[in-house]
């Protein structure tokens, strides 16, 4: 049976991790490479770079990061920030890189869906979605996307756009809840489920873990097909085998490592 | 040396790094001259099946294949690269495979997430060298949407369920083809490369 993924995201920085991720035998907890191959020890089922550098000239320490993960790392690895153009969906691509995430790029220019579609096929193209709820009800839509990391709203409903990428040629959603990231309160359940439902390609929930419950909800109640995951691995409260263990205990379907 | 050829379809960065890993000898090459030299051959693929036949025969690499195919030397197909050595496929009812072997390629009964994308385990339908040291049931990483139906079935070497059985190996002494991706399967898949290098090496 296919196997629920667990996918650890790392927020890179002008070739660093952000904030440092607290593992104690670790030899530079600050470098990407380095936490990368711990999560794939670990059995994580994928790794995500997420470059959050915000000048552009900096960005070709990424591409050296996303090579250097790619020679010891033998898992999926997607790259997302920063990628505007084909061209750069090629770099990384060219670097080693498996999938490549955009976000905003693809709602100033839906094309570009098309443009990766076209020159890599949809398995390297996930497209990110951020979204946040408009109703007062907790949990209720319709929801909207929004850009620039969260900051910009754009009009648009999330479950149309979801529809739109897919037919587009995306072969992945990556989908963050602004209401619920950062909070540790769980996964936005009714949203992970409305998009899931409204596409038939697979659903990357992500915003809101806290415990290894929340993956767990994310998975069955959420419907989605993988969790993304930062804070509770990066600061040690879980590693990656206990999240694994957790949901075979539960029955949900995940990889034997 | 293993030739990896390259008809310019997909990621093949990642299978060099593979093969590179298990102490192979991978060159990257679309020159048709290269088989001969070679002591085994990884057909990669990613992306369309008619773009990708296309290409082959582009670039004068369908008939060094299909020779070096019917040489019996050792050969690794992934993922595309299983597919377009059978017949046809639903994807392109107009375009014509390799034909190596007799069968069509089917999409997935719709009514579940498609492409068939992420880990799933393997059940081994034979005793290959390609599988040493690799128990049957072993996860490895997918992403495709059609699946190849060998007309004889004794090719079958692994078997996958996806809500559907269907046929996720294939192999015949030192050749063998796998719809999963090994170069990014971590310790199954680096364990199928390095069982290929050391099948190259006996054979050369």
């Amino acid at each position: 049976m296919l196997a629920k993924r667990i996918i650890p995201c790392l927020d890179v920085d002008g070739g660093r991790v952000v904030k440092g991720v607290n593992f104690v035998d670790i030899r530079d907890a600050g470098d990407p490479v380095e936490v990368a191959k711990r999560y794939d020890e670990q059995g994580a089922d994928e790794v995500t770079f997420l470059d959050i550098t915000a000048s552009s000239d900096q960005r070709e320490t990424m591409v050296d990061v996303v090579s250097r993960t790619a020679d010891q790392v033998f898992i999926p690895l997607t790259v997302g920030g920063g990628i505007r153009k084909v061209s750069d969906m090629q770099r990384m691509l060219e670097a080693g890189a498996d999938k490549i995430s955009i976000n905003t790029a693809a709602v100033q220019n839906p094309e570009l869906v098309d443009e990766g579609f076209r020159f890599f096929g949809s398995q390297c193209i996930v497209v990110a979605i951020d979204a946040r709820s408009h109703s007062q009800t907790k949990g209720e839509g319709p929801w909207e996307v929004f850009t620039h990391g969260g900051r910009t709203p754009t009009g648009i409903d999330a479950i149309e756009w979801a529809r739109e990428i897919e037919q587009r040629g995306a072969g992945e959603i990556l989908l963050t809840s602004m209401d619920c990231d950062g909070t540790k309160d769980g996964y936005d359940l009714p949203l992970t489920r409305a998009i899931s439902e409204a596409v038939s390609i697979p659903v990357i929930a992500s915003g809101g873990a806290g415990t290894l419950h929340h993956l767990y909800e994310a998975l069955t109640e959420g419907k989605a097909d993988a969790a993304l995951v930062a804070s509770i691995f990066h600061f040690g409260q879980h590693t990656v085998q206990e999240a694994h263990q957790y949901l075979q205990d539960r029955n949900v379907p995940v990889r034997d490592v | 040396m293993i030739l990896i050829v390259d008809y310019g379809a997909g990621n093949l960065r990642s299978v060099v790094r593979g093969l590179e890993a298990v102490d192979g000898e991978p060159l990257l090459s679309s020159d048709p001259g290269k088989f001969a030299e070679a002591d085994g051959v990884v057909f990669p693929g990613q992306g369309s099946f008619e773009t990708a036949m296309e290409k082959l025969r582009e670039l004068n690499l369908e008939e060094p294949l299909k020779e070096h195919l019917s040489s019996g030397r050792p050969f690794l197909g992934i993922c595309l690269g299983l597919q377009l050595l059978f017949d046809s496929s639903e994807e392109a009812p107009n375009a014509e495979g390799v034909g190596a072997f007799a069968g069509p390629n089917r999409k997935f009964q719709p009514g579940k997430k498609i492409p068939h994308l992420g880990w799933n385990s393997v059940e081994w339908r034979q005793n290959s060298p390609f599988f040493e040291d690799i128990p049957s049931g072993s996860y490895f990483y997918f992403v495709h949407s059609y699946y190849p139906v060998p007309q004889n079935a004794d090719l079958i070497a692994g078997v996958t369920d996806y809500e559907e059985e269907f046929c996720s190996a294939i192999a015949s002494d030192n050749q063998a083809a796998v719809q999963f991706h090994p170069e990014k399967s971590q310790k199954a898949g680096l364990q199928l490369l390095s069982n290929f290098v050391k099948i190259c090496k006996e054979n050369r």
